[in-house]
């Protein structure tokens, strides 16, 4: 075996100098041998290849996306308010598509949220340990359920079950696409809350019971605000998982994109359109094919600075305790 | 002691008392609308599925027919897809994970590799789908392969297996790599012979419920052209392929009763092979928990 390539130790300058010492035999021929060193650098490689896959869906998204801005203009694509690439008169408005994305969303949102932080509550506060037991394997398998199941569930429970209570609700409609997301997402916004206020130290509460608070008093007044950095990171991401959603949304909210706040209405998510278009027979290299590259880079840029957001949220309150 | 109505302070004590009183039963019952949920939907599915499950279900293949449509090449497809995800996967995200833990210094590249794994764990799947259409199926010239939807799977579930083993090595106390260490082990050595097998049960713990995340993932296989009706089980990773999630995506999309009656069945195959890998994985931790104990 040849000598290290890369060795750092400065005792490989000066072996005139000085007579080898046992101890730099050992480092350099066994400590820093080619192979551990060899060992470190695969190791490392395999760390770069996350760098990479982020670095991959930038650079795909952008370069996929020239050829589309090259035929719409930024104008048209943030202007326009029709997205109809089917059409024989296309039109390229995000917000047709955008809309129907943040609808679902909200809804998810109004279910998610308030369900989540009560579960987190109750779970971290009030359920005895029996009960916590039962209860946070339920919620994990909650969590597990895959999408296309719950895209199931949606179109052939959750909608049949709202017909019966809105009259006049489509097949297709973004209020059981975005209840059902919302469901999805309970688990999320519950465990990270539930971290949230784990991390609250007892003394808080304790100080509350010793100025004579009651538990309701002690948990909504001291615990939850104290637990607010945590609890809004934890609905940032939420809510940035529920927009990046993709087979709920496709199969139970509808195929159509337009700018509405009518819940009852059909609607198209980016997600659903990305799916549609790549699930038909759609040829490459037509301004419908390329515009999936355009719809996923909005996506993927508004996922990824929610996630920072709520990355830089958790960071900060965690150094506050 | 009583609630005074005389005096300027008054305590209120037996108000407050049924206040949170309500709120503990309103929470109660937001927790347990979860739970609810899930019975509902596994019920409802289940209920559904009955009429359409058994041996032929599971041993043909997909059919134009309803009475005569099986599961064989998706189940196939999906059991083919977790091998080869499982193959890329594992050894790039322990590797990685080893790396974060055990070798990297603190500093500007660690922690741009850190926050770089947290982003891309919150990116959508469907994401990572035009990702994989572009590298694997177009660019790398695997066309809807089997491999390309194992590629894309495996960028999908990398961040979850390098998490979950930095936790599992994070938890090996810093004593059993010193005493390695004082008896002259080298760094790979510690690694190898120690702190890899005390930390087995968590990674593979980590590594099962990442891979039961992969199976049940859509939107990325349809992105890669996932084919919707594959009438033979593939024979190599290079295959055209359907896998479960697809095949009830589509037969959940189609308007006629009978398929939605498929769709449930192949959704109970679905979360039983889903529910079987969540209970290995905690069998699995319990087990070697247990070991460590006692030893």
């Amino acid at each position: 075996m040849s000598a290290s390539p890369s060795s750092t130790t400065t005792t490989a300058d000066d072996p005139a100098r000085r007579p080898s010492r046992p101890a730099d035999d050992l480092r350099q021929q066994v400590y820093d041998s080619p192979k551990e060193q060899a060992i470190k650098y695969a190791l490392g490689a395999c760390a770069l290849v996350s760098v990479l896959t982020t670095l991959g869906i930038a650079a795909v998204l952008i370069v996929e996306s020239i050829p589309f801005f090259q035929s719409v203009s930024f104008a048209e694509f943030f202007g326009d308010t029709r997205w109809t690439p089917q059409f024989a008169e296309k039109h390229f408005g995000i917000w047709a598509l955008l809309s129907g994305t943040l609808l679902v969303t909200v809804i998810s949102a109004v279910v998610a949220l308030p369900v989540g932080l009560a579960s987190a509550v109750f779970i971290s506060e009030y359920a005895s340990e029996w009960v916590r037991k039962v209860l946070k394997p339920g919620l994990e398998l909650l969590a597990g359920v895959p999408t296309v199941v719950y895209g199931y569930f949606a179109l052939t429970f959750v909608t049949p079950l709202l017909q019966a209570l809105v009259p006049g609700l489509g097949v297709y409609n973004a209020l059981s696409g975005g209840i059902v997301v919302g469901i999805m997402i309970i688990p999320m916004v519950a465990s990270l809350s539930e971290d949230a206020l784990r991390a609250v130290p007892d003394s808080l509460g304790g100080a509350a019971y010793a100025l004579g608070a009651t538990k309701y008093e002690a948990v909504v007044r001291v615990k939850v605000p104290a637990a607010f950095g945590g609890i809004m990171a934890s609905f940032i991401l939420a809510v940035s998982r529920a927009i990046g959603e993709t087979m709920i949304v496709t199969l139970a909210a509808g195929a159509t994109p337009k700018m509405t706040l009518d819940p009852r209405e059909s609607i198209q998510a980016m997600t659903a359109f990305i799916v549609q278009v790549s699930k038909g027979d759609t040829p490459q290299g037509t301004i419908e094919y390329q515009s999936i590259f355009a719809v996923g880079l909005v996506l993927f840029l508004i996922t990824l600075a929610m996630n920072i957001l709520a990355n830089r949220i958790t960071r900060r309150y965690q150094e506050q305790y | 002691m009583e609630p005074s109505s005389n005096g300027s302070f008054n305590l209120r004590r037996m108000r407050r008392k049924r206040v949170g009183l309500v709120l503990a039963g309103v929470l109660f019952l937001a927790t347990i609308f979860g739970i609810v949920v899930l019975v509902t939907l596994l019920v409802d599915v289940v209920v559904t599925a009955v009429p359409w499950l058994d041996g032929r279900f599971i041993a043909s293949l997909p059919s134009r027919t309803p009475g005569e449509a099986g599961i064989q090449s998706a189940l196939i497809g999906s059991l083919w897809l977790m091998g080869l995800t499982a193959l890329i996967s594992v050894p790039l995200g322990v590797a990685s994970a080893l790396y974060l833990e055990e070798y990297a210094q603190d500093g500007w590249f660690l922690r741009l590799i850190q926050v770089n794994i947290a982003n891309l764990a919150g990116v959508p799947s469907v994401v990572y789908g035009i990702l994989g259409l572009a590298l694997f199926v177009r660019f790398a010239a695997l066309g809807n392969s089997l491999l390309s939807g194992a590629l894309t799977l495996s960028l999908l579930i990398l961040p979850i297996i390098i998490i979950s083993t930095q936790e599992a090595l994070r938890s090996i106390p810093s004593g059993i790599r010193e005493s390695a260490y004082a008896l002259g082990a080298t760094r790979w050595q510690v690694i190898y012979s120690h702190v890899l097998p005390m930390a087995a049960p968590g990674i593979m713990t980590g590594v099962i419920l990442a891979l039961s995340r992969a199976i049940g993932e859509t939107a990325p296989l349809i992105l890669v052209g996932a084919l919707t009706f594959v009438p033979f089980v593939p024979q190599g990773a290079l295959d055209q392929f359907t896998a479960l999630p697809i095949q009830i995506f589509n037969w959940t999309a189609r308007p006629q009763d009978e398929f939605r009656g498929l769709a449930a069945a192949a959704i109970v195959v679905l979360m039983i092979l889903l529910f079987t890998m969540n209970l290995t994985a905690i069998l699995l931790r319990n087990y070697f928990e247990e070991q460590r104990a006692g030893a």
